[in-house]
């Protein structure tokens, strides 16, 4: 028998078995379009930051608290930040530090929107132009970074955060952080 | 009551695919005579059942039955009749409809057009292609039913076709492309029944010739019209994008020129027999790799139809059985198929085998470039994209030891030869080539590139040794216009389709190279100078339609003094749907194409608009369609229809 | 699950195949057709396999005019997708990095053409004019195989 004419079957097979993970993978409601941050491991970007309230100049030093935070990303304009916006509350209340960013937005319609639906960040940076964004590789909103007590990125995940992500996703690489300070 | 009769149809086909399957093959392998004579009518019965599920779901369409879920989907009463038909195809339901109707026609055809083939034959292919129909159709029947109900309520309209599919080219575009990735299912089954019986001589090698070549036209036009179509229609002058979708329809296509080329050994010279069966293999699996890829939502694409991952394990598994089965089959009996091969070194035969090797090599880049970033990403590396820049840079490189050879290959005799022969020739040509592969784009556009130069190289080449051999082949034994009238039809498809070849390498290395595209803020009577070109904006009208509202610009285009063309390029915002489409509009000429697209408004009276030069774009799809045309030449060749030629012996 | 859902949708909603044009002023024609280039090479994060320049979602817009920006301060065609790169990733570029794993990419179809014209000159030995080629096309009592012997065995008992 000419083993040389098992070569294609074999190939083949090799493709099936890369299929069938990645099948497997989007059943369970992995998105084929998530894209991983490419600033992992990277502190945060040095850029001119305004807040949003007080229109003064915030420094990088505010990601730097010497304790796991997030980072997140909204805007008013975004249905699905509304929808994970009750949660956020929740977590502030559980005392996780949350630095908002306003991505492209109108600052009076985010203060209002905050006003009426409660402020679970810390800090609220206005990005009208989206130019933190683009610095951070944000590319729709909303999104969460998980930044360590040195203010450098170890995770971005891009969707609403709820009760599942936090606790299958985040809170795992939070408690970490929280433990190696 | 419609619909009902078409779920009813497709159950019964399902039924009647079942029996196709088992009822011939087994009668073929104990030689029982009566159930191998149940193949032909079989099949027959399986096309008409299909034909009225089909027809049931046109029924549906053609009246608006909105009690049809996919219906609903796809298709709203504003829509022009004809948009409310070619939606049959619109999405994954129906489009698979297609797929296994067109299954069943040309089973219909092997089965009325096979008449000098041995019984034996004709069952064992009728029956494989029916075994092929099964999984279809238990797959539509199971997951993806087009005549759903949307009981107990029902809606008052549908949901609109997406505008960009309202378009003359999409009605012939899917259907085109189905019918030849499904005809490369008749060379498959030729193969497998080969396999199965051991015996492999050329007597099948000729008669999967025609439907080989029958399939390969459809792909070879629904490949041109998809890529014309995304030109005119989409608005950012743009005719191939290397998209996921794109390249399955890509990858057949090059593993069916090389099934074409090896069939040709195979029948003239009883060689590379166990390659010319693996090639049909491989190129109906592409096929249905294709189909997998399209519907799994396993990859990123702007054509992916709408899916879910079940239905991707689903076809998976189809893949599994079809395409694993069939290679095992090649694993364990390939050994057994014997060629006669005594071809030496430097032959036809070997330049039929390095033709092959480069074609082979240019499907392993796009199957490659496809799913790296997919294995790449599930091995944790992260994502990458794969996409225009590593392509052209590849099927340069390969294209140009390409065209040489394919210049060189009809020049070069069977079995034996000699490259004396014809080195004064090949070395004059070379000689030319390098030349007008610098004069001519340094004439016609006044600046080289690499690239540019290169694609005209292997034009020029293509066309030097064909017309070479041309000559050669007409004074062979008579003068040159004499000759010219007895060369048989299969010769002309040849050359034909070789020179088809030319015509589109040609096309891409002006319009990739050359192009230039201006976008501008332009008031009406403002003018912006392109190449020797002057456009000038006349201003925008109102231009509504059936179910669209919309603006209509005027930019009349000048050469010096003279009018060139006035273009009209539209702006439509269709009221269902809420999507905003261009209507880009395009002056087409052998030599170039201009093309006009309508922007926003700018406010104070200036309008964007998108402006193009580009030259010898039409090539590109000329070129395909010369190929084409090879394809029907060689198709119609007198030697398929000896039959006819028996017949009249046989009345004399 | 049903959240991830209706964030995709509204991704994917924001992308259209017609991308706005925008009228913008170019320093000469070489930043002009560097611009395109750019647009067509970068890819668009949000759209199912769109390039930046043929997508409308907002941030390919915001990238269209990032890469207009930095060209208009001098940057190379490098820089500007070098720029990009460090801040989406390699995805966000269609022409692939050159790592130990994309290599592949490369070297597979190398590997075919190779092994290819290998296979075709070692195959095909120029073999001898005349008779001997004559006689090694037909096959020889010597080189039949078992079942063609026990063929051509039957055949001559047949005869007998």
């Amino acid at each position: 028998m000419n083993k040389k004419l098992f070569l294609p079957l074999i190939i083949f097979l090799g493709l099936v078995i890369a299929f069938v993970v990645q099948l497997q993978r989007n059943a369970q409601g992995d998105d084929p379009k998530a894209l991983e941050s490419a600033l992992v491991g990277k502190p945060m970007p040095l850029r001119q930051m305004t807040d949003l309230f007080e229109n003064k100049p915030l420094g990088s030093e505010i990601f730097q608290q010497g304790k796991p935070i997030l980072v997140n990303v909204w805007a008013t304009w975004c249905p699905t930040c509304y929808a994970e916006h009750q949660y956020l509350n929740e977590l502030a209340k559980q005392n996780v530090t949350i630095i908002g960013i306003n991505y492209k937005d109108q600052s009076d319609k985010a203060i209002k929107w905050l006003k009426n639906l409660n402020n679970p960040y810390q800090i609220v940076i206005n990005d009208e132009k989206g130019a933190l964004g683009l610095d951070l590789g944000v590319y729709g909103a909303p999104e969460t970074f998980v930044l360590d007590g040195n203010g450098v990125i170890h995770y971005r995940y891009a969707g609403d955060v709820n009760e599942k992500v936090w606790t299958q996703t985040l809170k795992p690489l939070y408690d970490k952080l929280a433990g190696e300070n | 009551m419609i619909a009902e009769l078409g779920n009813y149809a497709l159950a019964l086909s399902l039924a009647v695919s079942v029996f196709l399957a088992i009822l011939p093959l087994w009668g073929a392998e104990r030689g029982n005579v009566q159930f191998m004579a149940l193949a032909r009518p079989m099949t027959y019965g399986l096309f008409l059942s299909l034909s009225v599920a089909f027809g049931a779901l046109f029924y549906a369409f053609a009246v608006n039955d909105f009690s049809v879920q996919y219906v609903v989907n796809n298709s709203n009463s504003n829509l022009p009749l004809q948009y409310r038909l070619s939606a049959v195809w619109g999405a994954h339901e129906g489009s698979l409809l297609l797929w296994i109707w067109m299954l069943t026609l040309w089973g219909a055809a092997v089965a009325s057009f096979s008449k000098r083939l041995p019984q034996e034959a004709v069952a064992r292919v009728l029956g494989i292609m029916g075994l092929i129909s099964i999984g279809f159709l238990l797959f539509v029947l199971f997951t993806s039913n087009p005549f759903t109900r949307t009981f107990p309520d029902f809606p008052v309209d549908g949901r609109e076709l997406n505008p960009l599919l309202q378009d003359v080219g999409l009605i012939f575009h899917p259907p085109l492309l189905y019918m030849g990735y499904v005809g490369f299912s008749v060379a498959f089954a030729f193969s497998i029944a080969s396999l199965m019986t051991g015996k492999l001589d050329t007597a099948w090698a000729r008669w999967s010739r025609p439907w080989t070549m029958a399939a390969w036209i459809f792909l070879t036009l629904g490949i041109v019209l998809g890529s014309w179509w995304a030109y005119y229609e989409l608005g950012w002058g743009g005719w191939w994008f290397w998209d996921p979708v794109e390249n399955a329809s890509l990858m057949p296509w090059l593993a069916g020129t090389a099934l074409l080329h090896s069939l040709a050994v195979t029948e003239k010279r009883g060689a590379f027999k166990a390659w010319t069966v693996l090639l049909a293999i491989l190129a109906f699996s592409l096929c249905l790799l294709g189909t997998f890829l399209v519907r799994s939502g396993i990859l990123v694409s702007v054509h992916a139809f709408a899916s879910d991952p079940t239905r991707g394990l689903y076809i998976l598994a189809y893949l599994v059985v079809v395409i694993g089965g069939s290679l095992t089959l090649y694993a364990f009996k390939g050994n057994r198929i014997r060629s006669r091969d005594n071809s030496e070194r430097y032959s036809r035969e070997s330049m039929l085998l390095l033709n092959n090797i480069l074609l082979m090599t240019a499907l392993s880049v796009v199957l490659l470039g496809t799913l790296l970033p997919l294995v790449h990403k599930q091995l944790g590396l992260g994502t990458i994209s794969i996409g225009a820049p590593f392509f052209d840079q590849m099927f340069l490189i390969i294209c140009t030891p390409f065209a040489l050879l394919l210049g060189i290959g009809p020049l070069v005799k069977w079995r034996r030869d000699q490259f004396s022969a014809i080195r004064t020739p090949v070395v004059v040509s070379v000689i030319l080539m390098a030349l007008l592969g610098f004069g001519l784009p340094l004439l016609l556009q006044h600046k080289l590139t690499v690239s540019a130069v290169l694609g005209v190289m292997m034009a020029v080449i293509i066309v030097l040794l064909s017309l070479y051999e041309l000559h050669q082949r007409a004074t062979h034994r008579c003068g040159f216009w004499t000759g010219l009238t007895k060369l048989s039809r299969s010769h002309w498809g040849m050359i034909a389709a070789h020179l088809g070849v030319a015509m589109t390498i040609w096309g891409v290395a002006f319009s990739q190279n050359y192009s230039v595209e201006r976008d501008v803020r332009m008031k009406v009577g403002d003018s912006v100078q392109i190449e020797d070109y002057r456009f000038e904006f006349k201003g925008v009208t109102e231009a509504n339609g059936p179910n669209y509202a919309g603006g209509k610009a005027q930019v009349d285009i000048f050469v010096g003094d003279k009018q060139e063309a006035a273009l009209f390029a539209e702006k439509r915002f269709y009221t269902v749907s809420k999507m905003t489409m261009t209507e880009a509009a395009i002056d087409w000429g052998f030599t170039r194409d201009l093309y006009v697209a309508l922007g926003e408004s700018l406010g104070d009276g200036s309008w964007a608009l998108r402006l193009y030069y580009k030259p010898f774009v039409r090539w590109i799809w000329f070129g395909g369609l010369f190929m084409a045309l090879g394809g029907l030449l060689c198709m119609s060749d007198r030697r398929y229809r000896f039959s006819k030629i028996v017949k009249e012996k046989t009345n004399e | 699950m049903q959240k991830i859902m209706i964030f995709l949708t509204a991704l994917l909603l924001s992308c259209s195949v017609f991308a706005a044009i925008d009228a913008l002023n170019f320093q000469s024609a070489r930043q002009e057709e560097d611009y395109h280039t750019l647009t067509q090479e970068l890819r668009c994060p949000q759209c199912q396999n769109n390039n930046i320049a043929d997508s409308n979602a907002q941030i390919a817009v915001d990238m269209r005019a990032k890469v207009f920006e930095l060209l208009q301060e001098g940057k190379t065609k490098r820089d500007v997708v070098d720029y990009m790169v460090e801040r989406y990733g390699h995805f966000v570029t269609y022409n692939p990095p050159l790592t130990p794993a994309t290599l592949l990419l490369w070297i597979l179809p190398c590997a075919f053409v190779v092994s290819g014209a290998w296979f075709v000159m070692r195959r095909k030995k120029i073999r001898p004019t005349g008779k001997t080629a004559q006689q090694s096309a037909v096959k020889n009592p010597e080189n039949l195989d078992d079942s063609e012997r026990r063929r051509l065995q039957s055949i001559l008992n047949g005869k007998e």
